[in-house]
């Protein structure tokens, strides 16, 4: 029978909160002329194809990862957001997260 | 201790990538290059207002209205501007007709390019390596797994989308369907149905 076909079970739209963000970012810095839609294409196929190697990448995690890993790196490149950057205000916002009662929203200090 | 999750000391820490995707927004807004309430607009969007009724509601109406159908499989990005659907990254919309003699079948091999303003965001399976490449190589076997067996007089043709043209497949119209209204056939049009894993519903009723 069918029970464990793909299709079969009712999905998400997006299976995490961070994918939904990733996606929106691209789409955004997209809409406001950043980059053209296929050199996006062309950039995330690569890396998908990269990652594919290893292993079968998964339609959830496996394709948003590709997907964030290439939206920094056109960005690394760009000069816009620099890898460097980018690892500290990351440590910023874990900071924020541990330092935050449970309950608060949660924001960067100083920021 | 054990650890007692009625009283968590900080809030819960989200995994690494959704950091990595906070620090680039916070970035960006810093540099005044992203509206944070554009990114939500975004993904209401997509999460709540386009999916696959859209599409549904198009290949209904190309169910009924023959001329409207022609004008659809012609060239259908005039067609749907006009109902409002248009390619927010500039792509070209093309649909294809199953028949007796074919059915279609759509893909993206490179990565997951789809109908987002007729279908959404595309699920899970669409995007996964296995669909990607067994669906060129298989497709039969794959629409197996689909649970759809074609007459043996019926071709498959697979479709595989690109950055700048995305496919919507026009399933054929159930039989006992006389007489329905546009409304009750686009309940028929599944998802699936428009990227060609699937096959339209029957009416309830009949087999």
């Amino acid at each position: 029978m069918n029970d464990c076909m793909p299709h079969s079970a009712p999905e998400p739209i997006f299976e995490q909160p961070w994918h939904a963000q990733a996606f929106a970012l691209t789409v955004h810095l997209n809409e406001s002329g950043r980059f053209t839609w296929p050199q996006w294409v062309e950039r995330f196929s690569a890396t998908l194809a990269r990652h594919g190697i290893s292993k079968d990448l998964n339609g959830g995690d496996d394709y948003f990862t590709a997907w964030l890993e290439t939206l920094e790196a056109i960005l690394a490149e760009a000069g816009t957001a620099a890898p460097e950057e980018v690892e500290s205000t990351r440590q910023d916002w874990e900071k924020a997260y541990l330092e935050t009662p449970h309950g608060d929203p949660v924001r960067l200090g100083g920021g | 201790m054990p650890h007692d999750h009625s009283d968590h000391p900080h809030a819960l820490l989200p995994p690494d990538p959704a950091l990595r995707v906070k620090a680039l927004e916070t970035i960006l807004t810093r540099k005044g290059l992203i509206d944070p309430a554009a990114l939500d607009e975004i993904i209401d969007t997509y999460q709540n207002k386009i999916g696959p009724q859209n599409g549904a509601r198009v290949l209904a109406r190309a169910w009924c209205d023959p001329a409207f159908k022609e004008a659809l499989l012609a060239d259908a990005d005039p067609v749907l501007a006009q109902l409002g659907y248009y390619g927010r990254q500039g792509e070209h919309m093309v649909v294809v007709e199953n028949t007796p003699q074919q059915h279609n079948m759509v893909v993206c091999t490179l990565c997951s390019c789809y109908p987002w303003p007729l279908l959404g965001i595309p699920p899970g399976w669409y995007k996964s390596d296995a669909y990607r490449a067994r669906a060129v190589r298989e497709p039969r076997a794959v629409l197996a797994d689909f649970g759809v067996s074609l007459p043996e007089g019926t071709r498959v043709r697979v479709w595989d989308s690109t950055a700048e043209v995305r496919y919507l497949v026009l399933p054929m119209r159930p039989d006992g369907t006389d007489g329905f209204s546009e409304d009750q056939l686009a309940e028929l049009v599944t998802r699936d149905s428009m990227v060609g894993t699937g096959l339209a519903k029957t009416p309830e009723g009949t087999t």
